[in-house]
């Protein structure tokens, strides 16, 4: 069985394109790191997933995410949107989730965004472990479980998720990850950090198959990274790791 | 040839840095101030007709938060 081959896009100001690289070479899979120049309609195909990093993409200038979203839009979109019929994995974390939705990749497939990462409610950048209560499947999930909660850092000044559409994507299932306090509640600021409808952290398309989210799994990937490693008895991997070994395990069912 | 584009909040979308500057200059000690809104204006020089309007929809403004208004001069 040959290793997935995965996609990790860059442009100028993505800056967690190493460790999302090593995340899936950690698991087997065959990463590349691509330059959004170097990728054409062609050369897309030859990957069976498509990974945007986190980073501050063209300094976050316009919006978050707006510059490499239209960068895309200008050279691969209809080759993008064929990949993501076809049931390609198409992630983004972080930056990545901002561009998704500003390409119009989310929370469905659109020629204009259908939603926003806004500004945080706090008007300042929020840096910390985040909760995240898994509520509905996806590509990037099958390794995990419905109802489970999951600590993956947030690292973000633009996140608060907001759609006029919120109701509608509520219903279809397409909220995957909600902020959560310890005890499993769905819960105001400081668990949830930007203030998103319905505590949102990370949304899919309504086949499953395009994934936003706004913490940093790649972050979360060894037991290590976790804030208080030495206290856990676990030799197991950090939680951000089952998000990867998901998508893997998709891709090469496709 | 000459566009201004200023694009702002839409009504009732929460300005979080607006919110943010009213308090420090209430914390500077102008009690008056009632509300700050924060925009951005974009000044757009060409040297031929472009559709300036489509440069808002394409890469200027999200729709679901910002309004924008063009001035050409």
């Amino acid at each position: 069985m040959s290793p997935i081959k995965v996609c990790i896009l860059r442009i100028e100001g993505t800056n967690c394109e190493q460790e999302t690289f090593d995340a899936f070479l950690e698991l087997g899979a065959h990463p590349e790191m691509i330059h959004l120049k170097e990728l054409t309609p062609e050369t897309l195909l030859e990957y069976q997933c498509l990974m945007i990093p986190g980073g501050f993409s063209s300094g976050d200038y316009v919006r978050a995410g707006a510059i490499f979203a239209a960068r895309m839009k200008s050279r691969l979109f209809s080759a993008l949107k064929k990949y993501v019929e076809h049931g390609y994995p198409v992630g983004g974390i972080c930056n990545g989730f901002q561009v998704l939705v500003e390409l119009g990749f989310l929370p469905r497939l659109s020629d204009h965004p259908e939603a926003c990462l806004a500004t945080n409610d706090s008007a300042r950048f929020e840096c910390r472990p985040t909760l995240l209560k898994l509520e509905n499947h996806c590509a990037f999930t099958q390794k995990m479980d419905i109802g489970s909660i999951y600590e993956i850092p947030s690292a973000h000044a633009e996140g608060k998720f907001v759609s006029p559409y919120i109701e509608e994507l509520m219903e279809n299932g397409q909220a995957i990850f909600r902020y959560v306090n310890p005890q499993g509640e769905y819960a105001g600021y400081p668990w949830n950090p930007n203030g998103s409808q319905y505590s949102i952290a990370g949304v899919t398309n309504e086949q499953g198959n395009v994934f936003g989210m706004m913490p940093h799994p790649e972050r979360a990937f060894h037991i290590y990274q976790n804030q208080e490693w030495t206290r856990h008895s676990s030799t197991a991997g950090g939680h951000g790791r089952l998000v990867f070994e998901s998508v893997i395990e998709y891709a090469r069912r496709l | 040839m000459k566009a201004e584009i200023k694009v702002e909040l839409k009504e009732g979308v929460f300005d979080p840095e607006g919110e943010n500057i009213k308090k420090a200059l209430h914390l500077l000690g102008f009690s008056g101030v009632q509300n700050v809104k924060l925009a951005k204006v974009y000044t757009i020089e060409m040297d031929k007709e472009e559709n300036v309007q489509e440069m808002c929809t394409k890469l200027l403004t999200n729709p679901v938060i910002h309004m924008y208004d063009i001035r050409k001069g």
